[in-house]
């Protein structure tokens, strides 16, 4: 031994070890000049801690990034032998077994030293913001926990929200902590800087100048920022041979070119749908979808509200009366007080003959029933002059547009029930023409530069147009056909793969920016929070080519705005434009325009060939065009209509999928609230192929196939990827958004594809659970509701005291949600997620039946009394004849709170108790998962974590969750907890007022999740002891009914039941 | 005999079927079930089935142990489906368990003799059977680590169980029961301990079964106390057998969900068990009888007696069905009216249907004194009963949750393969600790058999 640690000296060099580390040690004398030299040389803050640190000393740094100098033998990386290998394994060993006996590291805190102004501890601040989405932008306040934005509100003051939200402004969050997103610029796959890329931005940019931007093409969405508008301006200044192209996947060219074609330029229509009486919705989903929806939701429920106003206030009808014509069963159609199925090229026809029948010129020929259905409807639209309102689709083409201009004209709706005014959009084109050119000019090789700029057009281009080919090397001319192309997007997905540059983009709630909302308001788009990962916004990009790289967005936002509104005081205009979310005054005014537009003029429209088969391509309902394909909120929400998850489906109206023999399966695992097995079918259209699972859709026009838009992606990230099938596939450019094709191009494979569906059987089996009546017959019997109720009274129960128990000394909290107001839209859903930390569970999940969704909002189909009542198991077969055209109803369903709760009763272990006020609390860490709740609850509203399906690991998700909410572990049961979190914060502010001697809470204090979401405001939540709460007066209301009274559950949840308002002449008929 | 059924009880029939075989005496006797523990070598018939027993209960422990790294999401369960295989398995577990202490004590108090030859290893079955219904309740948790909070114990957060819940009530009825069968048992084992102490010829054995026997040397004394804690003890576990499968009865009864909450449950819950626990001590008894050579002591009196309890139990069982059915449409219940016309027409009218076969249809061959007599067939029915039980349970507790209220909410029901494990591996456990039993306990009572002996003797005189 002793020989060959001599040996082993001798192989190191001279002295022990520790001596030379001593000796390696030695202070040197501190060089001040290389301080000052390097403190130069660096830019921003630097952090030291000691000045040798800053002189880079060498020694020091080897000193620094060592542990323990002196111990540790520096020379373990040497060939180690047999023995000393053992040694140190066996010391390891024994080490590693201490150290699992100790305790976790010490880890320190540190507070804020000072605190950022107004900010408390655990208190969660708001900020105003906007999301930008196509031509609108939804005006919103920003939930921040300590910095981390959590939650998603609607901003009161913004004209498109009025505090309210859509699914996809709540889901939005859920994007920004998306751990797939792209996370620095690339260059052919390496990780670059941001100078690197500023660098090469700016050497194209030198070239592009010499030939006055020659071969540049810049490719975006839709832009309503007016900065980044005006930096276009500057780009395009600077480079006069510069073009800008625009493709939107889901948005129609028909609005744009309608209004051109109706009024000889490009007009924005603003829809006032609370001064309409009577609204004929032409294929127009604009409750839900297209610019200023939300508002259009708040803006037409506010007309369905009974005993809301008093006879004196009222205007025009109690309520207002919805026609909808439309090929596919939308949100809006399906709360149609009529609802008539037409074919998408039907729609025209029928838009052509309304006008004849108005005596605008021109025919149109429709089927008898559908012309009986318009005579009412014009007689309708005649009763209430100036006071209805016609709306077309997005999808509609440009005839259907302007017919429609033409018709408001008629009917003298322009300047009450819609406005016109300049463009919301900083520069409107036809997308399809301008997606068209871009590609003829990259193929005739007149492109060098593309700048593609938060669109996807790999995946979103219309087959045809081959846009992938434009970005691959080019075999014949053997070369590349455009030199440089940059991505910017918020994910590396189809067309990054095919860039030179990628550019990771930031998520609106981490930079700057602006945006115009439907109406024209100006929002600043505020950030929450910094840049997660080395991500820049479209304005830093833009700024790169221009003679100011390295303009940081919020110095373009700023500026621009100053230029805008040169106040005096432009800090306080700033600091208030913040604030408020809005920038006062912004909104366009109306403008006066005059149709140069007569429809007698138009060209007669081709013949539809009834025979055949028409697909439509439609935005999905949950992923829109596929940009949310990577957000597992919007995948596991149920669309409104179909109450499928994760996938989208070819949906087939009934009576096709009887002639295509297409059918469903329920298989027993999951069966109808999970999985559904569907038949796959090939579909051979526009010289390609999709292979689809077949929806059948009640409602949908017969000979009608939509595939939904925005599924089947292939670079989406590790939600998105590979779910559902890809409808762009059998998109052309003379395609989009509708096909014919003979029925023989469908050809079942004979595999069948599990669906995940929530709710498959839309039969209430003549329950007491979703009351609904006409309007007639509420007035004639106002109290429908409670007709079939057998509830039985408290005088029945032995226990006199607890059945009379009326908190008399607490707050009572209730909810009332007016069926007349719910249409399905998901906000509720979705915020209720963002707010409870709900966990997504995933498709397999889900097809065993095991979404964890608090509120869910059931479908029911009302005119389909099934003709084997009782033996009903759910299949669409059953119900054929009344599956044409359903009366579709949707129940929102939180935790009911029952007063007497059945799944108190039953819990072995009291997790689940009454609260002081009455609530049904959940009590997480007490319970054991029996399940026995579950079991019990007659409204199957508990939710069981049957595994862990939290995500514990992945930190961005750490940053995201509430932290007023548990994060859930296995085996614990939940729900709906009435927003608990809320009330409590609310309770907190109400004790310390006044001193420390309190007040009571106010009405509208406490809003829960769902209620401050719903853009319908159906849900109302307060203090049913307070006789002037809203939600007392809702209860007070003849409609309010419970949910399977006769139960005696006696839920705190009660409905108001729904009433539609039909036009008694086509109910007679 | 050729002019059928003689009459019930009479001289002639006791001595057709007897409940001993002729010629024994109290050496025989003790030699004969003594041996199968003493001397006897091990067959390979045992080893075998032993290994399989052992094999199917690893299968248990893997099915558990998974269950416990991920959760209960490996079985089939789902919302509405809250309780699947682990509910119908612990009820139907419960129901087999019920048949040992009914032998033992109601006939016990009834001095029904032949239930001597019987009652140890019905009551060792039934032991046996609550253990494997014990392991349900506790895995069907979705926290089995605090399950502990189902019993009343001191918590420093003065919490208690909610005592409203019949899942409370289950805990203590069935440890009850468990508890007063082991002691039962053991009880009625003492003196045959005493007798295997005396004759073993080995150390080891000698040491244990005289540590087990606890002293008994057979006095007057003992004997005299022995009897009367024997008679006591029956009289405890008497109300027992009607109390268990009524509180188990409750979990559905109390519940609101259709099929499940009806007042009838208890009467009809208590029959069914007895009925299943009978057919399970068939399934035991004759093929132990065949492989021990103890048709002398499990004659086909027994065997007779046992169906026929089968049969009037299986009628009581039919009553229910028929009463739940009637009462359902009686009633206008549109939840129950509705759920009824599921089991018959729903997509789970297949169990239904196999259900009434198995229950109700088939043991009525044994108003047959034919079949009755004939082993092959008894041991063929009391499986079909077997089977018809577990298909109640899997009835009443999986098809009512598929169709309960809110139509919107209305699912299905598939098992996984770790819910068979579950199920197969208890069966296994079952099996496994009979085997161990039969080798290592006297199967029949030697020192009831004794008395017989000394009866039937007198009888005979």
């Amino acid at each position: 031994m002793n020989a060959r640690s001599h040996e082993e000296q001798k192989d190191d060099g001279p002295a022990l070890d520790e001596h030379r580390e001593d000796a390696s040690l030695t202070p040197r004398p501190l060089d001040l000049a290389a301080v000052r030299a390097r403190l130069q040389s660096k830019t921003g803050k630097q952090y030291w801690r000691t000045l040798e640190e800053l002189a880079g000393d060498p020694n020091f740094e080897e000193l620094l990034h060592r542990e323990f100098p002196r111990q540790a033998p520096s020379e373990w990386d040497d060939s180690v032998d047999r023995r000393d290998f053992l040694k140190l394994m066996g010391a390891s060993l024994a080490l590693a077994g201490l150290s699992g006996c100790g305790r976790a590291p010490e880890q320190y805190i540190v507070p804020y030293v000072k605190q950022p102004d107004g900010m408390v501890l655990g208190k969660p601040q708001y900020y105003a913001t906007a999301m930008p989405f196509g031509a609108d932008a939804i005006g919103l306040l920003v939930e921040s926990h300590e910095g981390r934005p959590t939650k998603i509100e609607g901003n009161p003051d913004h004209p498109s929200s009025l505090g309210a939200t859509n699914a996809f402004a709540q889901a939005s969050i859920l994007d920004l902590y998306d751990p797939d997103r792209a996370q620095t610029a690339t260059k052919a796959g390496e990780i670059q800087t941001w100078s690197q890329f500023l660098d090469a931005a700016q050497a194209v940019a030198a070239t592009l100048r010499s030939t006055r931007g020659e071969g540049f093409r810049v490719l975006t969405g839709i832009i309503n920022s007016p900065t980044l508008a005006a930096q276009f301006q500057t780009i395009l200044t600077l480079y006069p041979q510069a073009k800008w192209h625009q493709w939107e996947p889901a948005v129609g060219d028909g609005t744009r070119e309608g209004a051109k074609l109706a009024f000889g330029s490009y007009i924005n229509t603003v829809y006032r749908p609370e001064n309409a009486d009577v609204i004929l919705s032409l294929d127009s989903d604009f409750l839900t979808s297209g610019p200023g929806n939300v508002r259009y939701m708040r803006e037409f429920y506010r007309r369905r509200k009974l005993d809301q106003y008093s006879e004196a206030d009222r205007v025009g009808l109690e309520m207002s009366r919805l026609y909808v014509v439309e090929p596919t069963p939308s949100v809006t159609g399906s709360s149609a007080d009529h609802r008539l199925p037409l074919r998408y090229a039907e729609i025209e026809q029928f838009v052509r003959a309304l006008a004849a029948k108005l005596g605008l010129g021109g025919s149109g020929k429709l089927a008898p029933a559908a012309e009986k259905w318009l005579n009412a409807v014009v007689k309708d639209l005649r009763k209430y002059p100036r006071r209805t309102l016609v709306v077309a689709g997005e999808q509609q083409p440009a005839e259907v547009h302007a017919l429609v201009h033409a018709i408001n004209a008629a009917l003298g709706n322009v300047g009450t029930t819609l406005y016109y005014t300049e463009p919301v959009e900083a520069h409107p084109v036809n997308h399809l023409e301008s997606l068209r050119e871009l590609c003829t000019d990259i193929d005739a090789g007149k492109v060098t530069t593309l700048l593609i700029l938060g669109v996807n057009p790999v995946y979103t281009a219309p087959h045809d147009l081959d846009f992938t080919s434009k970005l691959l090397f080019d075999e014949k001319s053997k070369a590349k056909k455009i030199e440089t192309v940059i991505h910017v997007s918020p994910h590396f997905d189809e067309t990054s793969q095919y860039c030179d540059w990628h550019v990771a983009e930031s998520h609106y709630l981490e930079t700057w920016g602006d945006t115009r909302a439907f109406d024209g308001a100006v929002s600043v788009v505020q950030p929450l929070i910094a840049p997660l990962y080395r991500t820049h916004s479209a304005h830093e990009v833009l700024a790169a080519f221009t003679d100011k790289p390295g303009l940081s967005a919020y110095d373009a936002v700023r500026d621009r705005l100053k230029a805008a509104n040169p106040s005096a005081d432009f800090e306080k205009f700033w600091r208030k434009t913040l604030n408020d979310g809005v920038v006062a005054g912004t909104a366009f005014a109306p403008l006066n325009v005059s149709l140069k537009f007569n429809p007698a003029s138009l060209p007669p429209s081709k013949e539809s060939s009834a025979g055949e088969l028409e697909f439509l391509f439609r935005p999905d309902p949950s992923i829109y065009d596929g940009r949310f394909a990577n957000n597992g909120w919007l995948q596991e929400l149920p669309k409104p209509v179909t109450k499928l998850t994760w996938d989208n489906a070819a949906l087939v109206s009934p009576k096709t999928a009887e002639k295509l023999q297409l059918t469903h399966s329920i298989p027993s695992r999951g069966g109808e609230h999970g999985q559904i097995l569907s038949n796959v079918v090939d579909i051979a259209l526009s010289g390609s192929k999709v292979t689809a699972a077949a929806w059948i859709t009640p409602g949908q026009a017969e000979g009608v196939v939509v595939l939904p838009l925005g599924y089947g992606r292939k670079k989406a990230g590790y939600t998105g990827t590979n779910k559902g099938f890809n409808a762009y596939a059998v998109r052309t450019s003379s395609t989009l958004w509708t096909a014919t094709a003979p029925a023989s191009i469908i050809r079942k494979t004979g595999d069948d594809y599990p669906l995940a569906c929530t709710q498959y059987h839309f039969n209430m089996e003549g329950r007491h659970i979703l009351v609904s009546s006409s309007l007639e017959e509420y007035h004639k019997n106002p109290n429908f509701a409670h007709e079939h109720e057998e509830a039985p009274t408290p005088e029945l129960s032995l226990y006199k005291g607890e059945a009379e128990f009326s908190y008399k000394h607490v707050d009572k909290w209730a909810m009332a949600i007016d069926l007349n107001s719910c249409n399905g839209c998901n906000a509720c859903v979705i915020a209720c997620q963002a707010e409870n930390n709900i966990a997504v569970v995933g498709k397999d999940q889900v097809m065993r039946g095991r979404e964890m969704h608090w509120i869910r909002i059931d479908r029911y189909y009302t005119n389909t009394e099934s003709s084997t009542s009782g033996k009903s198991t759910g299949d669409p077969s059953e119900y054929q004849p009344a599956l044409d055209n359903p009366e579709t109803f949707f129940q929102p369903v939180p935790c009911q709170q029952c007063e007497n709760a059945p799944c108190e009763q039953v819990c072995p272990v009291g997790a689940t108790v009454h609260s002081a006020e009455g609530l049904n609390d959940m009590t997480y860490n007490r319970c054991i998962g029996t399940r026995y709740c579950s079991n019990n609850c007659p409204y199957k509203v508990r939710r069981f974590n049957f595994l862990r399906f939290q995500d514990w690991e992945t930190p961005q998700f750490k940053l995201m969750r509430n932290p007023e909410v548990t994060v859930r572990s296995r085996g614990v049961m939940e729900k709906c907890t009435y927003c608990v979190q809320r009330i409590s914060n609310a309770r907190i502010e109400a004790e310390k007022a006044d001193g420390g001697k309190g007040r009571p809470i106010n009405d509208g204090e406490i809003m829960t999740a769902c209620e401050q979401a719903c853009p319908a405001q159906a849900i109302v939540f307060g203090n049913a002891n307070d006789p002037n709460s809203r939600v007392s007066k809702l209860r007070a209301q003849q409609r309010n009914y419970s949910i399977l009274a006769e139960l005696n559950s006696r839920p705190r949840t009660t409905y108001l039941a729904a009433v539609r308002n039909p036009n008694p002449e086509l109910e007679n008929t | 005999m050729s002019a059928g059924q003689p009459p019930i009880d009479s001289p002639e029939i006791r001595r057709l079927t007897p409940v001993l075989g002729p010629g024994h005496t109290f050496r025989s006797v003790t030699d004969k079930i003594s041996s199968i523990v003493l001397t006897r070598p091990t067959s390979f018939g045992w080893f075998v089935g032993f290994a399989i027993a052992f094999s199917l209960t690893g299968l248990m422990t893997i099915a558990i142990g998974w269950l416990f790294t991920k959760g209960v999401g490996i079985w089939g369960i789902n919302i509405p489906i809250g309780w699947g295989f682990a509910i119908v398995n612990f009820v139907w577990w419960i129901g087999i368990g019920h048949a040992g202490t009914l032998i033992s004590a109601i006939l016990f108090l009834l001095n029904q003799k032949w239930r001597t030859s019987i009652n140890r290893f019905a009551e060792a079955m039934t032991l046996f059977a609550v253990a494997c219904a014990g392991i349900f309740p506790l895995i069907h948790t979705g926290r089995p680590w605090m399950a502990f909070y189902m019993f009343p114990y001191p918590s420093t957060m003065s919490l208690w169980p909610q005592f409203r819940s019949p899942l409370i009530w289950d805990v203590f009825a069935v440890s009850t029961y468990g508890t007063v069968s082991l002691l039962f048992w053991f009880v009625g084992l003492i003196p045959d301990l005493a007798t295997l102490r005396d004759h073993a010829v080995t150390k080891p054995k000698q040491i244990i079964y005289g540590m087990l026997a606890l002293g008994w040397r057979g006095s007057v004394r003992h004997w005299h106390r022995y009897q009367s804690a024997y008679l006591l003890l029956a009289g405890l576990a008497t109300p027992l057998v009607l109390s268990v499968h009524t509180v188990v009865s409750f979990d559905f009864a109390i519940a609101i969900v259709p099929g499940w909450h009806t007042t009838i449950f208890p009467p009809y819950f208590v029959a069914g068990a007895i009925y299943s626990g009978f057919a399970m001590v068939l399934t035991i008894a004759i093929p132990l009888r065949k492989a021990y050579g103890l048709e002398d002591f499990i004659t086909m009196r027994h065997l007779d007696n046992m169906a026929k309890v089968m049969l009037a139990t299986g009628l009581i069982v039919a009553y229910g069905y028929f009463f739940e059915f009637f009462l359902s449409l009686y009633s206008g219940n549109k939840f129950d009216v509705y759920l009824v016309q599921q089991r018959l027409h729903g997509p789970y009218a297949p169990f239904y249907y196999a259900l009434i076969l198995c229950n109700i249809l088939t043991p009525q061959l044994l108003w047959s004194y034919k079949l009755r007599h004939n082993v092959a067939f008894l041991f063929f029915m009391s499986i079909v009963v077997n089977i018809g039980m577990w298909l109640e349970r899997f009835v009443i507790v999986v098809i009512s949750l598929t169709r309960d209220f809110v139509p919107s909410a209305w699912g299905r029901y598939l098992p996984t393969f770790w819910d068979w494990a579950t199920l197969i591996g208890t069966i296994g456990m079952f099996v496994m600790l009979l085997f161990l039993f039969v080798r290592v306990l006297p199967a029949i009572s030697i020192a009831e058999m004794r008395e017989l002996v000394a009866e039937t003797s007198e009888d005979e005189k």
